[in-house]
């Protein structure tokens, strides 16, 4: 497939505005719990808005991928068949209780509504948390759906892609967290660090099963079941046009080999072992800077998993387009 | 949107359909024109029309493209003052200013010297106009573009059976059983071809393609037989061996219809060896087979009349005449030409196994004999015997360039022809059918002018510019035997070019041999490029000077619709219209559109107004005859005699009173007559009414057997189609031949050949077919050029028609160079690599493609897609030109210096035929470092003045309109 | 329920392109137009097509068959474009189900492509909304048309009449009868997609001649025996 840009940055960029946004309401949690201690409302405010934000350009960023923009109001109608649907619907949601968070926080309402046991004091904030939470994860998997449910990706079309997209999206989130911690000078660094180092080894678990699955992929189409003829040689000449059409565009990545293998060596050191090495060496040093450019690092790494993970997909329709003449 | 359902294309605009013809390419189906607002919204095929039945083919779908194209010419162009030729730098002039500068220039040469103009035209189904305004000028210095396209196969078969393939005949797919395809891509025609042949599948012929390579019409063979290119002469030997060997062979055919048993003087000691035995009688002279021959009777074991009743003549055999010459039957003499050319002689030659070569000469003669056809149809032939039924041999055939453009040609299409004759399919059901005005007569009457004596000053020529040799004495030749036409044709050089050689005119006129010209006037015709060899040579050519700075061809005019690469090169440039904003004539007198059941010809009707200042060809042509006063332009007071084309085809007759004219259909005065009455002056108006088209359906008895079938023959005599209602016997042995040989061998009582030219003269004149390697390859070396390169024609291109075509152009914007994958490993590249093709005589740059379905040894590529940068509307960076190439640029239009000549021209001995796939070639990887472009390139032609701006980015078109919707 | 459909007869199909450039001029200035072209006098000129002819090879040579495969929309009865679209602008309809996309709810998004494992949809590069073959909708339900030219434009221009058009639901149409006949298939079935249009398979025409029939007893040479006696010394004469 073509990696389009717009896709590369919309699901990077809210993948990592959620994951923000759960490091946030995990932050909270945690110091409900009394593990950690309550940060000041302001902190959860600001991370929520730069989740917002996120979610905000990936939103934007979504647009250009669409032909008529004007009408993309229209994408809401049919989520009962389409994933792309349910995306359309859930993403304004998630932004909408993260937005909520982000200013009840803010607004400082944190007068606890009722108790739950004996000590669990439930807020406005904590309410919204875990509706955003519920929400931030059905966008994960309405994402993440788009691309898996497609049958005819195969290499698209497996749990693995949804699980990628859930723990790459939460492990920037969390780095981003961090770098943020870092940032304001909170002790929360090694919080946020730890989960988005664990979430980072979980995501490169998924992604290499990923790979090694789709390494092994043996596709269901062939030149033979696409044109219908049984014969071991069988090689396309023409594709009917010299100049391309939007069939030789869209579906094929137009690099060749040696770059799709410098982008997936990239991105398998950028996502995971430098990041990790980085956030491990701002605990030592204390560095606040170290956590922003691990999260950096990441993200770029991230843009170019993206990629990869567009371009490594073959779909069958590439069949019909192998030879000009 | 609107609910299509609710959706009527027909409530939108105010909406018409017009019917024409198409002329996207030379096949010329009927279309209808639908117009919404008086612009085209679609053309469709006109379900009505005898020819393509309702069917359109890609081109004609995109007639629209055509239309609208940017690269059209608007207005009348003058090479501007000071600027050099080839610069493409040029001002509008207006019609009057054109007309003037012809007229002045014209007039002039007229007086002094009518062969300094020469008038040569790409398109050879406008003839009948063209032809004659050269022959009324007194310019011997006229053709189409016949001599480049595929003379042998009309020559190797009129010299044969009188009829011959596309226009003239076909192959009965109907009724056959077994078809035979030989070197066939594309063909004129297209449609009914491929309505044909869809048909034949269906009913489950059995579907044969011999060719290099495996495309369109070959890929739905039954089986494809990969050939050797030029090598077809030696497969079609081996398969008449093989089919004379077995006795598969139509005997009754061929003693009744042929001159298989006709006795033929044997003694190479006597004047008239190898000539016909004829017993003396008189005989009215005439442009026809007198019947004065004999056969050797089987029961008498004597010589008797040919075609005596009763009589039982020996094919084969040796004998000696009462008065003691001795004879043998010519099909005696053909059985012992091929007993050399077994089918294990021509396997290595051809590259198919012996096995093979077998086969298909069994299944040819087995299913022509056992699956005889046998129609209730009552006819009588020449000899006054009655039949009560026309049979045919179910075996067809159908070739084209593949066997044509090659320096052998003539001969194998010669061997062609009379494989069709032994297996007796010749215009019979099943086999191979005429088309009127076929069958004519071997050779047809027409001859050229015979001397330097028949070009006079404001004269017409006397004779035809254009004919058919029968003898010696019918060559167009001074004293000296040396040519008096520019391009040679009818001289000792190309005795039998019958459509002359517009590939030699331009290097010819350049170099003054034999003699320089002034005018040069060019329709249609893209010599600059791909319609001429040698192209890079070619072009410089145009652009030589004397030493005193004159251009070696002082003045060229062209006349085109598209900004050819040859239009750079006019110093004075017409613009011609579309075919949709023209009147035109589809005439019985050129090339018709006739079906197999009786003639069919067919008009043009304008359907919409020329763009800008354009000008039908014709209309020009009527306007300069009338201003030079041609005769047949002008009236006995001097004034003009036909207010335009229109006013012309209605009214010319082509002698006063003669009844024949341009069109066909609805003459008399009332418009009840065919072929022949008087002019009808609603003409064009019954032509509308009837889809522009005119078939007439000829009886059923008069049909087939047509060279031997006495009521078609009286019947085509008095409405005007033939001379004499003669039998037209086929020529397994061809006398004419013969007779050239024998001038070639001193014992001619007429002309004889200058003596360079004597031994090919006698050489490739004869009588019975014979296999020679090309010209070319006997003069080069090939092991140096291992490979064959030749061209095929897409299905979706004509010639260099469409690049300026937006859609088709989608299609094949730029061509590959295909071969064998063996090619690539054998010289170390690749798939898509840039490769260098070199011939002996250049180079061109191109990308390869790998292909399974081409003989290892050719390499080939689609024709005329590349073009030179910035013509035909293309921006400078076109693919045409960045990525597109032509293999032009490696074919010689001369051959090496040999001791026939220095200068004598890279085409077949007898007809002149261009030898296009003679080319040899290596191919070898380009440099890593070497432009990813095809070389050579040119530099970019500017657009001319008048012509569109380029358009933008994007276009879409609706109905006329240009832009978003 | 109705299905109208195209049979695609590559045993005839001798990739002329008459059905591609048909196509487009009807379609471009009808209901499902513009067509847009870019470049159309440029470099690399491409453009909006509903309907492509490829050209593979089969085999090695000299057993190579060239294969000219005409492929547009198709209409499956299964549509996968269809339930991905988010706007509902790609739908089957349910009188002949012919799949359609309103270019006024399509919002570009190239979805339904990605769901197409035929690459039968195609984006028009300038009008931005997704394009596909309509089976010439405006055509084939226009009354104002005769019944002869009630068809896909395609399918009158076919030089071959390599395109029969029907209603694949019918059994006794002539549609039903090819694909029933003469082993009629549907492309890449693995996907369960179920396409109304159907190919028809190349098929090949033998002649088996047995030896016996070379030699008959009418075989013409026998009229041509020619030996004669001319009064040479033979066996005859000499052996007792």
């Amino acid at each position: 497939m073509h990696p389009a840009f717009s896709v590369i940055f919309l699901t990077t960029l809210i993948g990592a505005g959620q994951g923000l946004y759960l490091a946030m309401v995990t932050g909270q949690l945690y110091a409900v719990a009394r593990f950690l201690p309550r940060q000041e409302e302001q902190f959860y405010a600001i991370g929520s808005l730069v989740a917002l934000v996120l979610l905000v350009a990936g939103l934007a960023a979504s647009f250009f991928h669409l032909g008529r923009p004007e009408r993309a109001w229209r994408a809401a109608a049919k989520w009962k068949t389409s994933w792309l649907s349910r995306e359309v619907i859930v993403l304004p949601l998630v932004m909408a209780l993260v937005f909520a968070y982000g200013i009840a926080h803010l607004l400082d309402w944190t007068q606890p509504l009722f108790r739950v046991g004996q000590s669990l004091d439930v807020d406005v904030t904590l309410l919204l948390g875990l509706l955003g939470t519920v929400a931030s994860f059905a966008l994960y998997v309405c994402t993440a759906m788009v691309y898996a449910g497609v049958k005819f990706l195969e290499e698209w079309h497996t749990p693995l892609t949804v699980t990628n997209f859930i723990f790459f999206g939460a492990a920037s989130g969390f780095m981003l967290a961090a770098a943020y911690s870092a940032y304001v000078g909170n002790p929360l660094v090694t919080f946020y660090g730890t989960w988005a180092a664990i979430l980072t080894l979980v995501a490169l678990g998924s992604r290499l099963a990923h790979l090694l699955r789709n390494a092994r992929i043996k596709h269901k189409s062939t030149v033979q079941t696409a044109i219908g003829v049984r014969h071991t040689a069988l090689t396309q000449r023409a594709q009917g046009a010299t100049g391309g059409s939007f069939n030789t565009r869209e579906f094929f990545h137009g690099g060749d080999s040696r770059l799709l293998v410098l982008i997936r060596y990239g991105f398998l050191i950028l996502v995971f072992p430098v990041p990790i090495l980085l956030i491990g060496a701002a605990y030592v040093t204390e560095s606040s800077t170290l956590p922003i450019l691990a999260f950096v690092i990441q993200f770029v790494g991230l843009m170019l998993e993206r990629w990869s993970f567009f371009a490594e997909a073959r779909h069958p329709q590439n069949l019909y387009y192998q030879s000009v003449a | 949107m609107q609910d299509p359902v609710s959706h009527s294309d027909s409530t939108i605009g105010r909406v018409e359909v017009k019917e024409t013809t198409c002329y996207m390419c030379a096949c010329r189906c009927g279309i209808r024109v639908h117009l919404r607002d008086g612009e085209v919204r679609y053309i469709d095929g006109n379900p009505k029309h005898p020819l393509n039945k309702g069917v359109i083919c890609a081109k004609g779908s995109s007639g629209i493209m055509k239309q609208y194209s940017p690269g059209r010419i608007t207005k009348p162009l003058r090479r501007k003052p000071g600027a050099e030729r080839g610069e493409s730098a040029f001002e509008v002039i207006s019609w009057d200013e054109a007309f003037g500068m012809l007229e002045e220039r014209l007039a002039k040469l007229r007086a002094e010297d009518p062969k300094k103009f020469a008038l040569f035209t790409g398109r050879d189904q406008m003839q009948a106009l063209t032809g004659l305004f050269a022959k009324q000028y007194g310019t011997p210095n006229y053709a189409a573009h016949g001599g480049f396209c595929s003379v042998n196969m009309a020559a190797g078969l009129i010299y044969t059976m009188g009829g011959s393939f596309w226009e003239f005949g076909g192959p009965d797919l109907e009724r056959s059983k077994l078809f035979v395809m030989i070197g066939t891509a594309e063909d004129h025609h297209s449609n009914p071809l491929k309505i044909a042949i869809s048909e034949f599948k269906r009913r489950g012929g059995r579907f044969v393609s011999i060719n290099p390579v495996r495309t369109g019409y070959s890929a739905i063979a039954d089986e494809w037989v990969p050939i050797k290119p030029g090598t077809d002469g030696a497969l079609l030997l081996a398969i008449v061996h093989e089919i004379i060997s077995k006795g598969l062979f139509d005997r009754e055919f061929l003693v009744q219809y042929t001159n298989s048993a006709e006795l033929v003087v044997d003694d190479p000691e006597r004047e008239n060896h190898g000539l016909f035995y004829r017993a003396e009688m008189h005989v009215e002279e005439g442009c026809f087979d007198p019947q004065n021959k004999l056969w050797w009777d089987r029961d008498i074991n004597g010589p008797i009349s040919t075609h005596t009743p009763g009589a039982d003549p020996r094919l084969m055999g040796s004998y000696v005449l009462p008065d003691g010459t001795p004879v043998k039957p010519s099909f005696q003499l053909l059985k012992e030409r091929v007993e050399q050319y077994t089918p294990e002689w021509a396997a290595p030659i051809t590259g198919i196994p012996a096995e093979t070569i077998r086969r298909l000469a069994h299944e040819m003669g087995v299913t022509a004999r056992d699956q005889k056809i046998e129609l209730p149809i009552k006819w009588t032939d020449c000899w006054d015997n009655e039949h009560e039924s026309v049979t045919g041999n179910p075996v067809s055939f159908h070739a084209m360039r593949g066997l044509a453009a090659h320096s052998n040609g003539f001969h194998t299409i010669r061997t062609l022809g009379i494989l069709m004759t032994l297996l007796g399919t010749i215009d019979r059901p099943g086999g191979f059918r005429h088309k009127a005005p076929f069958p004519r007569p071997i050779p047809p009457c027409p001859k050229p002018p015979h001397g330097p004596e028949a070009v006079q000053p404001n004269t017409p020529l006397d004779g035809m510019p254009l004919g058919w040799p029968a003898k010696p004495d019918d060559l167009f030749v001074d004293a000296d035997g040396e040519a008096v036409r520019l391009d040679k044709a009818f001289s000792w050089e190309y005795p039998l070019s019958v459509h002359g050689l517009m590939h030699n005119v331009i290097t010819n006129a350049w170099r003054g041999d034999p003699y320089p010209i002034d005018t040069l006037f060019l329709f249609m015709a893209n010599m600059a490029w791909n319609s001429t060899m040698n192209t890079v040579e070619v072009r410089k050519m145009l652009v030589d000077k004397n030493p005193n700075g004159d251009y070696k061809i002082p003045f060229l005019v062209v006349c085109d619709t598209f900004a050819s690469e040859t239009v750079a090169f006019a110093d004075l440039v017409l613009p011609d219209t579309s075919y949709l904003e023209r009147h035109d004539a589809l005439s019985m007198l050129d090339r018709p559109i006739s079906e197999f059941d009786g003639p069919v010809d067919a008009v043009r009707i304008p359907v919409l107004p020329p763009k800008g200042d354009c000008k039908p060809f014709q209309d020009v042509l009527v306007e300069l005859g009338s201003r030079l006063k041609l005769p047949a332009f002008t009236k006995e007071d001097g004034s003009r005699k036909y207010r335009d084309y229109p006013d012309f085809v209605v009214n010319y007759e082509t002698s006063p009173g003669s009844g024949i004219g341009f069109l066909a259909g609805w003459r008399g005065q009332s418009g009840d007559k065919v072929l022949k009455g008087e002019p009808n002056p609603r003409q064009w108006e019954m032509y509308a009414q009837n889809g522009c088209v005119f078939h007439y359906e000829l009886p059923r008895n008069y049909q087939y057997m047509r060279n031997w079938n006495k009521g078609y023959l009286h019947w085509a005599r008095a409405h005007g189609m033939i001379r004499y209602a003669e039998p037209i016997n086929l020529h397994l042995y061809s006398e004419v031949l013969q007779k050239f040989r024998l001038a070639a061998q001193g014992k001619w009582p007429g002309r004889i050949p200058p003596e360079r030219l004597r031994e090919r003269v006698e050489t490739f004149f004869d009588p019975l077919p014979f296999y020679y390697d090309p010209l070319e390859s006997q003069l080069i070396d090939t092991r140096r050029y291992p490979l064959n390169a030749l061209t095929q024609r897409p299905m979706a291109m004509y010639h260099s028609w469409d690049s300026q075509n937006a859609w088709l152009r989608q299609i094949h914007s730029h061509n590959y160079l295909f071969m064998s994958p063996r090619v690539g490993l054998e010289n170390g590249f690749g798939d898509g690599d840039w490769v260098w093709v070199e011939s002996p005589h250049g180079k061109v740059r191109c990308m390869c493609r790998f292909s399974e379905a081409v003989e290892p040894g050719t390499v080939w590529t689609w024709n005329a897609i590349g073009k030179a940068s910035g013509a035909w509307g293309l921006s400078a960076d076109a693919d045409e030109s960045r990525k597109g190439f032509l293999l032009n640029h490696v074919i010689a239009e001369e051959l090496p210096p040999s001791a026939s000549g220095d200068h004598l021209s890279n085409s077949d001995p007898v007809t002149g035929q261009a030898a296009w796939f003679d080319v040899r070639v290596r191919v070898y990887k380009a440099e890593d470092g070497e432009t990813k472009m095809t070389s050579p390139q040119f530099k970019a032609m500017p657009r001319l003045p008048g012509q569109e701006k380029k358009r933008g980015k994007w276009q879409s078109y609706v109905a006329g309109v240009f832009g978003k919707k | 329920m109705t299905q109208l459909a195209l049979v695609i007869d590559l045993n005839v199909c001798v990739g002329c392109h008459a059905c591609v450039t048909s196509c487009k001029e009807w379609n471009t200035s009808g209901w499902a137009g513009p067509m847009v072209d870019q470049n159309p006098y440029g470099a690399s000129p491409n453009g909006t097509f509903f309907n492509r002819v490829q050209t593979f090879e089969v085999g090695t040579f000299p057993d190579t068959e060239t294969v000219h495969f005409p492929k547009s929309c198709l209409h499956c009865e299964e549509p996968p474009c269809v339930p991905v679209c988010p706007t509902g602008a790609s739908y089957k309809r349910a009188d002949n189900g012919v799949v359609l996309v309103d270019y006024d709810k399509c919002i570009g998004c190239k979805y339904c492509s990605w769901a197409c494992p035929y690459g039968a949809r195609e984006l028009d590069a300038e009008q931005k909304v997704m394009k596909k073959c309509t089976l010439c909708i405006d055509r084939i339900t226009d009354a104002k048309l005769s019944e002869r030219d009630r068809k896909p434009a395609c399918v009158l221009a076919c030089p071959t009449s390599a395109r029969l058009f029907g209603d694949v639901h019918d059994p006794d149409s002539e549609v039903s009868v090819a694909i029933r006949e003469r082993g009629g298939y549907q492309l890449m079935p693995e996907w369960g997609t179920k396409p109304a249009n159907h190919y028809l398979p190349r098929q090949k025409t033998r002649i088996h001649i047995d030896p016996d029939e070379l030699t008959r007893v009418d075989n013409p040479l026998r009229k041509e025996d020619l030996t004669s006696y001319t009064g040479e010394e033979t066996l005859d004469d000499v052996a007792w």
